[in-house]
């Protein structure tokens, strides 16, 4: 038998990790996988062990991944919770870097006018009745919000839509809409809406509290860290 | 060489039309030349307001069919020398009229007169285009509805898109009695709103609609509170600086008196 050259095993309390060299081949790596879950052996009562890949700055490709996981299933008391890896593709981290994006655009929405953007955004202007905003991030209007204003619009629910003065007459995120009253109201200043902890409503409170409800704003890092 | 206005706002029935007629008899009386052109074929009573609905010959559909000459359309005013108007056509197809066409008309008419002034029909399609395709300064008119804003709201985004200079904004038939009562915007809230430049402010009055069926633009009486408003807006639009007329009513000493005694509220 080899000895572990290139897999390094920890157990942890949540189930094992698995260190993978980034230096060595990928069919030697594979070969070592199999032969470390080869030779140890589980009774049949023992429960499921999750387990979490750590590639380190290996970049591996889709079929790579399918095939890891597909060794790790073969022995069915471990499933695999998460490959993780230090690199990324360049063109992935652009589209990471553009889709969260500050975008700042300075004019007025006018009635009829549809305003999207991928990422944040940023208007230095109104959005005025029956114009709109589209953002897959957050949106933030440095101005009087009269129209409808749609934050992550590609479904992040954790978007945000903040305004100078808010008086929307709809306001969306992911796939959650509100309006507002249909009695005539005046709007709010400095005002910011968010989906309940819940995740079922849009709810409205002071700009300062974001922080509280949102404290991972910048959607950049959160992307990165997280993965 | 002229200017060319167009006077739009995309919702029908806010006074193009009046505005047009009376800005174009006020430039007038500042002895400017001014030719109005009706681009509403179809629905023209452009000719009816000024008067000269009995004196139309040939029309702009004519004029681009070349059935007649321009100068053939055209039709003087019968009180003064300087004021022209070109008519639509009643009858013929919308379609006759192109944006092409107008550019080609408007370059025409560019070096004999100082002022251009283009009725533009209610809408946003074939219409509207055509009106402002030879234009270079455009005129919103408003009246202080919700749904009229909104409308100019739109046009001015579209006019945005075009190139020429920002649009300006009257906003028409203004009742001073209901913005104070809180039943219609007030004339800050329409700016905040549509945040143009403000050309001029035009009360509701009763003269205006009379005149115009008379045939006889309100600009034309001395001293009625619209007459003044078109007036000096056409001063505005010469470059002079005149202050916004006053929404409130005269009261007059005797007015004063018989409040005193209880007379009048």
């Amino acid at each position: 038998m080899t000895s572990n050259k290139w897999i390094t095993i920890k157990g942890t309390r949540d189930g094992l990790t698995l260190f993978m060299n980034d230096q060595c081949a990928w069919n030697e790596l594979l070969e070592e996988l199999g032969e470390i879950l080869s030779t140890k052996h589980m009774a049949v009562d023992e429960p499921l062990i999750t387990v979490k890949v750590e590639l380190g700055y290996r970049y591996i490709t889709n079929q790579q991944e399918q095939t890891l996981r597909e060794v790790i299933r073969k022995h069915n008391k471990l499933v695999v919770d998460k490959i993780a890896s230090n690199v990324i593709l360049k063109e992935e981290a652009l589209k990471w870097k553009e889709e969260t994006d500050v975008n700042l655009h300075n004019k007025i929405i006018r009635s009829g006018q549809v305003l999207e953007i991928n990422g944040d955004l940023l208007l230095v202007g109104d959005v005025n009745p029956g114009g709109k905003v589209v953002a897959s991030g957050n949106i933030f209007v440095m101005g009087n919000l009269r129209g409808i204003a749609h934050a992550g619009a590609e479904g992040n629910k954790g978007a945000v839509v903040a305004a100078a003065h808010m008086a929307p007459s709809q306001l969306r995120i992911a796939e959650v809409i509100s309006r507002s009253p249909d009695a005539d109201s005046e709007g709010a200043p400095m005002e910011c809406g968010f989906i309940d902890s819940k995740g079922e409503q849009i709810v409205m409170d002071r700009i300062s509290t974001v922080a509280r409800s949102r404290p991972d704003l910048n959607a950049f890092e959160r992307r990165v860290m997280n993965g | 060489m002229g200017e060319a206005i167009v006077i739009t706002s995309g919702k029908g029935g806010v006074g193009k039309t009046t505005t047009t007629a009376n800005l174009g008899t006020s430039l007038a009386l500042l002895e400017k030349k001014v030719c109005l052109i009706d681009t509403d074929i179809g629905l023209r009573n452009l000719d009816v307001i000024i008067g000269l609905e009995n004196r139309i010959i040939y029309d702009i559909v004519d004029v681009l069919e070349k059935r007649c000459k321009i100068s053939q359309a055209l039709i003087k005013d019968k009180r003064f020398d300087c004021l022209y108007l070109l008519p639509a056509a009643q009858t013929s197809d919308k379609s006759a009229l192109t944006p092409e066409g107008m550019v080609h008309i408007i370059e025409e008419l560019k070096p004999d007169y100082d002022y251009i002034l283009i009725d533009c029909p209610a809408g946003i399609e074939q219409g509207y285009r055509n009106a402002v395709a030879g234009a270079d300064k455009s005129i919103v008119v408003t009246t202080p509805e919700k749904s009229s804003v909104r409308d100019a709201d739109r046009i001015i985004g579209l006019l945005e898109q075009e190139d020429m200079e920002p649009p300006h904004l009257i906003i028409n038939r203004i009742r001073n009695h209901m913005v104070k009562s809180g039943d219609m915007m007030d004339v800050d809230e329409i700016i905040q709103v549509l945040s143009i430049d403000l050309l001029g402010i035009v009360a509701d009055d009763d003269d205006v609609i009379k005149a115009s069926n008379h045939g006889e633009p309100v600009a034309f009486q001395p001293n009625t509170r619209a007459s003044i408003a078109y007036r000096n807006i056409a001063r505005r639009i010469l470059g002079e600086s005149v202050p916004l007329l006053s929404l409130e009513e005269k009261v007059t000493f005797l007015d004063k008196v018989k409040k005193a005694f209880g007379i009048k509220k």
